[in-house]
């Protein structure tokens, strides 16, 4: 009846000619199919995927639509290819009249001749006591052998999850890399002047509000359990450092002291923060133990040093000084001591970002009036940068260092985009109106 | 219809803050994505993705001396207070003198350009720098914060030169 592969093309499409304005005519006639399918099949308006870019290698894949899901709140196969589609390493084939499930035999001449590699199908099924039977099964498409097979219950509510839990399965192993699909992200929006702090899967998708307040909220930090936020609040008229328990609610200020306090960042134990203050003026790196004392400072000068990062062992703090007469980042050992500079093209390099796995800097780097997210192998200090916009801000990596978010401004509204390492491959983050910022990508489930 | 949406969520919220009178309450967390709106066929539990819904009150501001301005505006990158600034700042430094029981907060600020964290410590820069020349007025340490909101709370909205000029600035509140 209809080909569900078609509308991510269309949306694809759409992008494409945006950012490619000779090829106008098209938009003559996909736009025009495109709001045909969005008014004849509304399921597929609540959720879509921008991506852009052509990456290195795509491995081809077949994502049949999942048996039941018609029936079922979430439409599993389609947020399966979108997180592997915004993974840049997938490109998803059009699945056609095919009707599969993990119980089929696949026709593999079929699918060969569409130069499939691997293909999914599987069934969501509700259970007598509500919650769902989620089903799946994996083939390598070349060899028409199973990969493997998956399968788990789940109440409605983990519906998403566990369409995101097929994506880290399918990506482990077609890749041999663990995926970071089912994570999620902390973000902010702000809209009609009110902010609030969401946390969202990690496709931006299923937001549920932690914080709504009428005074700006910025910097959400995760701990490395997953299980707190901390962010900086403007409710007391000035900024004040919280904690914030994700699943009861409770938050309390762990750094309100006189001046402002800013930019938390946790330590890999999760019982200490650093954070900016400003209790002896200035704006000072000091340590902060959740179970009470007093700050510890960690920076002298008579400078700024802020936005800091702990390097994945806990051992060294990236940050951001202008000691040197200009933003740039730094490096010292997390107790204090000695800094070494760390960036040093351009004249103003700041929101430092390190990838769990220790390889990657990411940064924003501003020249002239562009402010562009650049990427450093820590290895051999080779910079690149990574997009073409203007307005970048607060880089922050997946738990398997293979994918950034960070804010953007796209068309003057703000915006939250995905790229690959190498910024072949970028998504936008739907599922928010407003203007969305201040992201930050939290760990992997424990 | 997303707007009503919306504030009937807002609503709700509010609601529920008022009914249990406490400032920070839980408030009930709606799922907002379109897609997981099948209520008819949600199975039991909240799954594993619960978050807790917060919601803050509005806070007020009082009073300082009549009939003088209370924004003390900065050049591009300066973090000095100008020249043609020093008397609005020796006003409210004889009010504070003359109210030892009043506290302001010298509240910082940039343009949009930048990261906001860093313009954090830029705009925390510039209250400073307003706390500094009070300090010397005599004003005690005491009565005076000097914060900053970077550049969350600009008071121009656009982008030409004019209006970023407007909003570097310290706002003296009390």
């Amino acid at each position: 009846m209809y080909d569900r592969t078609l509308s991510f093309e269309a949306m694809f499409n759409v992008l494409y000619i945006q950012r490619f304005p000779l090829q106008n005519l098209w938009s003559n006639w996909l736009i025009p199919l495109l709001v045909m399918l969005t008014v004849h099949l509304p399921a597929w308006s609540q959720f879509r995927v921008e991506v852009s870019g052509v990456g290195m290698t795509q491995l081809p894949v077949v994502i049949a639509p999942f048996k039941g899901e018609a029936q079922s709140p979430q439409k599993m196969a389609a947020i399966v290819q979108a997180d592997l589609e915004r993974s840049g390493q997938f490109k998803a084939l059009p699945v056609g009249n095919a009707q599969l499930d993990e119980l089929s035999r696949p026709e593999w001449s079929v699918w060969r001749q569409l130069s499939a590699e691997a293909l999914l199908a599987g069934s969501v099924t509700r259970l007598a006591d509500g919650r769902f039977d989620v089903r799946a099964r994996l083939w390598d498409a070349v060899k028409g052998q199973e990969k493997g097979e998956f399968r788990e219950a789940v109440v409605a509510a983990d519906l998403r999850l566990s369409a995101h839990r097929i994506s880290d399965w399918v990506y482990q192993q077609l890749t041999g890399v663990q995926g970071a699909f089912a994570t999620r992200i902390a973000y902010v929006t702000k809209s009609s002047g009110r902010y609030t702090l969401w946390i969202a899967d990690a496709d931006g998708e299923g937001a549920k509000a932690a914080l709504s307040s009428p005074e700006p909220i910025i910097s959400p930090s995760w701990s490395a359990s997953g299980t707190h936020l901390a962010y900086v609040s403007f409710e007391l008229r000035k900024p004040v450092v919280y904690v914030h328990e994700l699943a009861s609610g409770q938050r309390r200020a762990v750094a309100n002291f006189k001046g402002s306090n800013s930019a938390p960042t946790w330590a890999p134990d999760g019982r200490s923060l650093v954070a900016t203050l400003s209790r002896d003026g200035g704006s000072q790196l000091f340590r902060i133990d959740l179970n009470g004392g007093e700050p510890r400072k960690l920076t002298q000068s008579g400078s700024i040093n802020t936005e800091p990062v702990f390097t994945p062992d806990g051992s060294a703090l990236y940050f951001v000084s202008d000691r040197g007469g200009s933003p740039q980042v730094y490096r010292m050992p997390s107790q204090g001591g000695p800094a070494e500079r760390v960036t040093f093209s351009g004249s103003y390099n700041i929101s430092p970002a390190l990838s769990p796995d220790g390889r990657w800097l990411a940064y924003v780097s501003r020249n002239g009036a562009i402010f562009r997210l650049h990427i450093m192998d820590l290895n051999s200090g080779q910079v690149t940068a990574l997009t073409d916009s203007s307005a970048d801000e607060r880089p922050s990596f997946a738990p398997n260092s293979r994918l950034l978010v960070y804010a953007t401004l796209q068309q003057g509204q703000e915006a939250l985009m995905t790229s690959t390492l190498d910024g072949r491959i970028k998504a936008r983050l739907s599922g928010q109106g407003g203007d969305i910022r201040e992201p930050h990508w939290g760990p992997l489930r424990k | 219809m997303k707007k009503g949406f919306w504030a009937g969520l807002l609503l709700a919220a509010l609601l529920s803050g008022c009914a249990s009178g406490v400032k920070l309450d839980d408030v009930p967390v709606e799922d907002k994505s379109a897609t997981s709106s099948g209520a008819n066929s949600q199975g039991v539990g909240a799954g594993l993705n619960g978050v807790a819904g917060v919601l803050t009150d509005k806070s007020g501001a009082g009073v300082g001396p009549a009939g003088v301005g209370t924004v003390v505006y900065f050049d591009y990158d300066s973090y000095v207070v100008r020249a043609e600034a020093r008397p609005l700042i020796e006003t409210h430094a004889r009010f504070l003198k003359a109210n030892q029981q009043r506290k302001a907060s010298l509240e910082g600020h940039t343009d949009e350009r930048g990261g906001r964290e860093y313009n954090l410590a830029l705009g925390q820069k510039r209250a400073e720098a307003v706390r500094q020349a009070m300090t010397l007025l005599g004003v005690s340490d005491a009565q005076i914060e000097a914060v900053s909101y970077g550049k969350e709370k600009p008071a121009a909205m656009g982008s030409s030169e004019a209006d970023l000029a407007k909003n570097r600035r310290v706002e003296i509140r009390y």
